[in-house]
């Protein structure tokens, strides 16, 4: 499903960063994989790599067959292909949060609004925030939006969905209700790249954890393997600061 | 906490909806000393008035207020005159008008008179050419109002303009593109650094006449004054509104143009559907006191003969001699128009803010 062939990149500005450093990875359809790593350690540019919000310099990227990085390579349509869910939600604001499902299903998939609308609908109760279909984000709590958000991604029928730190923005009692919807998502064989530092998510759904660290994979392998024996100096440490 | 953090709402929206809460609340605790102070505002208003009209009795002027309406609306006495020597042959109603036929000895003219009219000849009776034949009075614009129509429809056509080119240069000036962002840099610079007078001067007498001529020599008319003032006035809007859309744009977190590309919508619809109508209700406030400038900057358009409402109060007071009422008529028009604008900005704003 998403194959990534030895990608690079450097930042420039405000200083020179290796934020991804010869980066391969294979995931298969269906396959749910957990990345984490210290923060600055490129797992938030190796996801927005992904789907081209950050071009790599070098290195091959095929999603479903697509040459992501192929300049001939119709970019708007591979994204809506591509879910994506925001650390910090990224409503639009001046939307209601029906309007913001809709919208792209309206002006990117071409849908009839009653389309749209249903397709919202049903998305709304599968996240189980039916009610607030009127309402408009600023209104909502960030357990809400964040489900909004997720919701909003899944009306473009994605193949597989990228989720940058869904649950960091969170206040602890609401990260319970965002990572129940994905771990719905989950079973339902959507493919999921999912970076967290909820390791109790990453046991219970994860079918490979791979970890980063100064732009690198540095460990990758099941979860089991990942938190019972990692062999890694640098995992060991993390795990170790983190659990 | 998280969640107010990266909240997207503009911190001025915010304060904006206090200010409105406290401007409708009754300060419950304001000190017994608020209501004497008031009264000093208002003294102090009357006396500065009061000396302002000693000073002017002082230099013998002769304040005539009773003048003045003439320049709003007048009465116009209209006389209809015979154009031939002849007899009156018929007097005939035809509906509300009045037909009146004349006989020479070998021409015939009618002459339609209007229901108003009050006919000064009877049948039968022998006129000369110039006689009048009836006489009717009527309701005229006056002056100012003729002035302050022309104010408006220029404002009104420049703000248009002006918001159009804006969000064009808005667009260009944060473009990748080099030429197109370096053409927007270079259209703004070259507007903020030199007077709008110079400006007119040169959009009338320099592009005016190049256009004008241009357009004689391919056999059709000249533009008149107006569409150059329009212009100059759109262009120079333009370049501010250009900063004003820009700063908009960019004060939109750069997350809601990822969430929107990353949907698979492209530059232009998420610019459309995402990006500038949250920038829109930034720049609102900016946006209004640009073109509240507008109005009063287009005052300098009487210097290439536009007849807007300072050229016609100018007029007026080289008519009545009259410049202390007329100009002071002339200020309080300008406040009365960019008062009406700058509410109905605020009003547009409160609806869009409950949104
Ligand atoms: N747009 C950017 N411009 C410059 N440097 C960046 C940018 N995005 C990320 N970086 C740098 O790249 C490195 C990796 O960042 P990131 O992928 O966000 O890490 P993580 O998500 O693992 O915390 C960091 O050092 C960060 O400062
Ligand atoms: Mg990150």
């Amino acid at each position: 499903m998403i194959e990534v062939r030895n990608i690079n990149k450097t930042f420039h500005v405000p200083h020179e960063v290796k934020a991804l450093v010869d980066v391969s990875t294979k995931i298969a359809p269906g396959e749910v994989v957990v990345v984490c790593g210290p923060s600055g350690s490129g797992k938030s540019t190796l996801l927005r790599c992904l789907n081209r919000l950050e071009h790599a310099d070098s290195g091959h990227i095929l999603i479903d067959g697509i040459d992501v990085l192929d300049p001939k390579t119709n970019i708007n349509k591979l994204r809506a292909e591509v879910g994506m869910v925001f650390q910090s939600f990224n409503l639009f604001p001046h939307k209601t949060v029906l309007d913001n499902i809709t919208l792209a299903q309206r002006v990117v998939r071409k849908r009839s609004k009653s389309d749209a609308l249903e397709k919202a609908n049903m998305l709304l109760k599968k996240v189980g925030i039916q009610d607030k279909s009127g309402a408009f984000p600023d209104n909502l709590s960030g357990g809400q939006q964040q489900r909004v958000a997720i919701a909003r991604a899944l009306a473009m029928d994605p193949k597989v969905m990228l989720f940058d730190e869904p649950t960091s923005a969170l206040d602890p009692e609401m990260i319970g209700e965002v990572l129940d919807v994905m771990k719905t998502l989950a079973t339902e064989g959507m493919t999921m790249v999912v970076v967290t530092h909820e390791m109790g998510f990453a046991r219970e759904v994860a079918d490979r954890v791979i970890f980063m660290d100064a732009g690198a994979i540095v460990e990758v392998g099941t979860p089991e393997h990942f938190f019972v024996n990692p062999t890694h100096e640098r995992t060991k440490l993390f795990l170790s600061q983190i659990l | 906490m998280a969640a107010g953090r990266i909240s997207s709402r503009p911190a001025r929206f915010r304060r904006s909806t206090k200010m409105q809460n406290s401007r409708n609340h009754r300060h419950p605790n304001r000190p017994e000393s608020y209501n004497f102070w008031v009264g000093v505002f208002c003294v102090g208003v009357f006396i500065v008035l009061g000396l302002f009209y000693f000073a002017t009795q002082k230099i013998e002027y002769n304040w005539r207020w009773n003048r003045i309406p003439i320049y709003f609306v007048y009465k116009d006495q209209i006389e209809i005159l015979s154009e031939i020597d002849g007899e009156v042959t018929a007097l005939k109603k035809d509906g509300d008008q009045t037909l009146i036929t004349i006989k020479d000895i070998n021409l015939t003219e009618t002459y339609e008179i209007p229901a108003a009219g009050i006919i000064r000849v009877q049948q039968g009776e022998i006129i000369a050419a110039g006689d009048i034949l009836a006489a009717y009075s009527q309701w005229k614009p006056g002056l100012l109002i003729i002035g302050l129509w022309i104010t408006l429809k220029l404002s009104v056509i420049a703000t248009i303009l002006g918001v159009i080119i804006g969000v064009i240069g808005g667009l260009t000036r944060i473009s990748s593109n080099p030429a197109l962002k370096w053409a927007t840099i270079f259209y703004v610079e070259l507007i903020r650094g030199s007077p709008l007078m110079v400006q007119i001067l040169i959009w009338y007498f320099v592009l005016g006449t190049v256009i004008n001529d241009l357009l004689a020599a391919s056999g059709m008319g000249r533009l008149p004054a107006f569409w150059y003032g329009v212009a100059s006035l759109a262009c120079f809007a333009g370049a501010y509104v250009t900063e004003i859309v820009r700063a908009g744009i960019q004060s939109i977190h750069r997350g809601q143009t990822e969430a929107a590309r990353s949907l698979g919508m492209s530059y232009a619809q998420s610019m459309l559907h995402v990006i500038l109508p949250q920038a829109l209700r930034r720049i609102l406030p900016p946006l209004a006191g640009q073109f509240i400038s507008l109005i009063k900057d287009s005052s300098l358009l009487g210097i290439i003969a536009i007849r807007e409402l300072t050229k016609a109060a100018r007029e007026a007071v080289s008519a009545s001699l009259q410049p202390f009422e007329l100009y002071l008529v002339l200020g309080l028009l300008y406040l009365v128009l960019t008062f009406t604008l700058s509410m109905a900005v605020q009003r547009l704003e409160k609806k869009m803010a409950i949104q």
